[in-house]
């Protein structure tokens, strides 16, 4: 499976979303924001970090930036777009995905280890994922995720919110829920549920030496639904 | 603006060495070249007070690559690979404006590290405040917790490891020291030494602005109630920026293009400059007129003594300049070519086709005062006789509650939750350990780091102190599995002008001296951070040391959490039950005087190695060493931390439990030792002469001895880990 990840300036976690996704066999490579086109690829990546400084919005400089058309036009023929953290950000900010990302109700940036439900296995990412409560982690200043209520039912009708805070026996309330985000919401799919966007970083969970391993469960999982 | 001896003044130079410039110069300075001086004579820049002692430290070990004098130190951790390291002071800007002074701090140190070519791969901190109950405390804290965090989050390095304290003594002078490690391949190390003539000299990153002026002077002096007034040094710092500067400075350092490279932190341009030629003992001439500026009409004086952030002088080799504009284009940073080297063993400086200045380097370098302050010797206090009977009416479980929720003692995490400890994918031990760990990318080898400090000790007899602050950092190494190295340290001390404290400083570098040569773990690189004092009150003496060690299998990393119901718990090291400066003598008998434990560096270092021995062979699963708050704290944090409990057994000969469970001795460790390991434990701890205690077995969910203690860890862990929320929420 080939995958590109794009590298904004203010990228940071380019180079371990590049391991992470060559450790588990994807052929990757990584992508200019300059760059006019995309190589071809199965799955795009916008990495975590602050790209363009955050200046103005969260992930809004990015959303205007030269390669973006080329990650909007693959997602609109159906390809596979995942946005971690500043990459969900920016996804918003494009509009492929609905809603956005305020800052922390602690107002405090957060890193840490958080349990997520999986809401929906009937897509590309999820599908036959032998868990439906993951640890992973999180680390950022604008994760509160908030549409309208609209967009909320929206969302809930067509299945497309991907992953949810939780306990670590999957309970959903105010305590498991880091950052304020409405109903929990980490991560969500656009309409068509081939464009992801999420908070949670899967590529810093990738062997059990680091905060835990259930990361390489999700990389695995998308080259399995691949084959 | 005519120069006299009163602008002298006003620029801190004190009236003899306005009298020695005019003599060396022959002349009298114009106010530009006046400002140069003041930039380069300061102590921050100079070390003038503190050079002498300094050359006492011991800097040499197999390891060493590079001694203290360059942008940071450096160490061979085998196989090619090198760790660039250093720590610094950015005490007077952040107490004046602490989300920017905290954050250009850690900017600051970041581009000293990746200045030799260094991909900084871990940041660490030590942050000193004055007492929680002071009015500026919370917000101080606030702002230097979201400072230090808004830079490294955004560039991009984990920050895995760091200490707080609250003293009253930073009420009016909190202290921020700011560390990075760096990788690098030991054979693409890049110096600040300038060579060959007529090379282009190159100015990168973002543009001049008015920030900062006079920064290195306000560092240099002490505060009083106008401090306010003195926002304007303040730099502002813009981790985007920096983060750009890293990706291109590394992208330029991937070939030969660079002869040298300087950062330009304190003193900005001037002091950059300066050094470069004054290492290469060349000339350098500078046009200002070429400078990027930020602001309109900037001054030559304004220029110089800029301290704007995210900025790189760089000499470069001949006919590079286009390839290397390339690379800074890509990046979006400002490159121009803004000068030369030249013969001249001057400073020359152009502005508007008009020389503006023109000194020669060695009056500015070599021929900077340097002072043999008068100093005084502090006397070993005498030991406190304590009354034991009063020690009854307290009950050991109160007292240890007490002590795990002190300001001192409990937990950070709400500090380090807002540093991200993770980005790179290599962080294998996060903040609130013994030390932080962090693999070395696409190896087996791990790099463990650690910031230490005991201004308590230091206050109480600095030459014990100085050396007890190296043993902990050892100690804290030895227990995360890691081999120590060497040592960065920061000098935070009041004003060198006085004799009580110059003494300080004298016996602190004497103890840390005496402490690192013996345990041959050199000093690589630091800085000397004077006048944190405030209307007169200046801060108990805090040197802090950053240590650095090696794990070459990261497998065999040690955690302090207790991991193995029924794995027995000893106390390596010997206990005497030293109660004066503990945190138990001031907490529950109010107790401040008396002399800090006493250092024995056989001990540490024999003691030392057969941690290590132990754990090369796998034979111990966790491992804490035991300092503030003693065996019974140290004990705690290892339940609370893996959520078990310990049954401690009835010890037979105690003289006096309290001296047993709250006594500060020194080299001692707690280990967890499976059953089956225990008679090869027992064999080598024999081997190497090590006294031990066994201390019990690790069993349910709570802590029981006796009939004294019957506490459940959560109870404990509510105690220890909440304090500085609710703190800070209140």
């Amino acid at each position: 499976m080939k995958s590109s990840v794009i590298i904004f300036p203010g990228s940071n976690c380019d180079r371990d979303m590049d391991v992470a996704l060559k450790k588990f066999g994807f052929k990757n490579q990584m992508v200019w924001h300059n760059d006019q086109s995309i190589p071809k690829s199965d799955l795009i990546v916008l990495p975590g970090g602050f790209s363009y400084g955050d200046y103005l919005r969260c992930g809004s400089i990015a959303s205007k930036s030269k390669i973006i058309k080329s990650v909007i036009d693959f997602a609109n023929s159906g390809g596979l777009v995942l946005g971690i953290c500043n990459g969900f950000q920016i996804l918003t900010e494009t509009g492929l995905l609905n809603g956005i990302l305020q800052q922390n109700k602690f107002l405090n940036f957060i890193c840490s280890n958080v349990f997520v439900k999986v809401k929906d296995k009937q897509n590309k990412y999820f599908k036959d994922l032998k868990k439906d409560v993951l640890e992973l982690h999180i680390a950022h200043n604008e994760g509160n995720y908030f549409c309208s209520n609209d967009e909320l039912k929206s969302l809930e009708d067509n299945n497309q919110i991907a992953v949810t805070y939780c306990g670590e026996d999957g309970s959903e309330n105010e305590t498991t829920n880091p950052n304020g985000a409405i109903k929990n919401i980490a991560g969500i799919f656009n309409n068509n549920k081939n464009v992801l966007g999420m908070m949670p970083h899967p590529e810093r969970m990738i062997d059990k030496y680091l905060s835990g391993e259930d990361g390489s469960l999700f990389f695995k999982n998308i080259l399995d639904n691949f084959k | 603006m005519e120069v006299t001896e009163a602008v002298a003044i006003d620029h801190g130079l004190k009236k003899e060495e306005f009298s020695k410039i005019c003599e060396l110069l022959k002349r009298t300075p114009n106010l530009t070249e006046l400002a140069i001086f003041s930039a380069m004579w300061n102590e921050h820049c100079s070390y003038k007070s503190s050079r002498k002692h300094l050359k006492k430290m011991h800097t040499k070990g197999k390891q060493v690559i590079q001694g203290p004098g360059e942008n940071a130190g450096v160490i061979d951790i085998g196989d090619d690979d090198a760790i660039v390291f250093k720590i610094e002071s950015h005490n007077h800007p952040s107490f004046i404006e602490p989300y920017q002074g905290a954050a250009t701090g850690v900017g600051g140190i970041m581009r000293d590290v990746f200045t030799m070519g260094a991909r900084p791969i871990a940041n660490l901190n030590s942050i000193h405040f004055g007492s929680p109950q002071h009015k500026k405390t919370r917000n101080l804290l606030r702002g230097v917790v979201k400072g230090i965090g808004g830079y490294g989050n955004c560039i991009g390095v984990p920050t895995i490891a760091g200490q707080t304290t609250f003293d009253e003594s930073y009420n009016g002078n909190i202290l921020v020291n700011a560390m990075t490690l760096g990788l690098v391949n030991k054979n693409k190390i890049f110096y600040s030494k300038a060579a060959g003539l007529d090379k282009p000299v190159i100015y990168v990153g973002s543009k001049t602005g008015r920030d900062g002026i006079h920064g290195a002077s306000m560092a240099s002096a002490t505060f009083d109630d106008k401090i306010e007034e003195k926002k304007p040094t303040v730099q502002v710092g813009d981790p985007f920026t920096e983060k750009l500067l890293l990706e291109a400075c590394l992208e330029l350092m991937a070939d030969n293009s660079i002869i040298a490279i300087q950062d330009m932190g304190a003193a900005g341009l001037t002091s950059s400059s300066v050094e470069m030629a004054s290492k290469g003992n060349l000339g350098i001439e500078l046009n200002l007129s070429e400078v990027p500026c930020r602001e309109e009409k900037m001054t030559p004086y304004e220029i110089m003594l800029s301290e704007s952030q995210e900025r790189m002088l760089i000499v470069l080799e001949k006919g590079k300049e286009e390839h290397a504009k390339k690379i800074f284009d890509k990046w979006n940073l400002d490159f121009a070519v803004i000068g030369r080297t030249t013969n001249s063993k001057k400073i020359e400086l152009i502005f508007d086709n008009k020389k503006v200045a023109e000194i020669p380097i060695d009056l500015l370098a070599e021929n900077a005062p340097v002072y043999d302050r008068p100093w005084k010797k502090t006397k070993l206090p005498q030991k406190l006789k304590f009354d034991k009977d009063e020690f009854k009416s307290l009950k050991l479980s109160d007292c240890l509650k007490r002590i795990l929720s002190n300001s001192n003692i409990s937990d950070k995490k709400w500090i380090w939750d807002q540093y991200d400890h993770t980005v790179m994918g290599d962080t294998i031990q996060k903040p609130g350990g013994d030390a932080g760990v962090v693999r070395v990318h696409g190896t087996n080898k791990a790099v463990a780091a650690s910031v230490d400090s005991s201004a308590l000790y230091c206050f109480s007899h600095p030459l014990t102190g100085g050396k007890q602050i190296v043993c902990e950092s050892y100690r804290n190494l030895i227990s995360v599995g890691a081999k120590p190295i060497a040592i960065t340290n920061c000098l935070n001390f009041g004003n060198p002008e006085k004799e009580k404290n110059m003494g300080e400083f004298v016996e602190c570098v004497e103890g840390i001296s005496e402490a690192s040569k013996y345990l041959d773990f050199p000093v690589v690189s630091g800085n000397v951070s004077f006048y944190n004092e405030t209307k007169d009150k200046g801060i108990k003496p805090t040197p802090t040391i950053g240590g650095v060690g090696l794990i070459p299998d990261y497998k065999q990393m040690l955690t302090m959490d207790f991991k193995t119901e029924g794995n027995l718990v000893y106390v390596i090291g010997k206990t005497d039950g030293h109660l004066d400066q503990s945190i138990f003598a001031r907490e529950l008998l109010n107790e401040k005087k008396g002399p800090p434990p006493t250092v024995n560096l056989f001990n540490e270092k024999n003691i030392g190695e057969t941690l290590l021995d132990l754990s090369r062979k796998n034979l111990i699963v966790s491992c804490h060493d035991v300092s503030l708050g003693g065996i019974l704290t140290a004990v705690s944090k290892m339940c609370i931390k893996g959520k078990k409990g310990i049954k401690i057994n009835s010890l037979k000969g105690l003289t006096n439990k309290y001296e047993y469970f709250f006594g500060e001795d020194q080299a001692r460790y707690i280990v967890e030792i499976p059953r089956a390991s225990l008679k090869k434990v027992i064999e080598i701890l024999n081997k190497y002469s090590v006294h031990f205690d066994d201390l019990g077995v690790i069993d349910g969910n709570s802590i029981k001895y006796n009939d004294d203690i019957n506490l459940p860890i959560e109870e404990l862990a509510d105690a220890h880990k909440y304090w500085l929320k609710k703190y800070m929420d209140s």
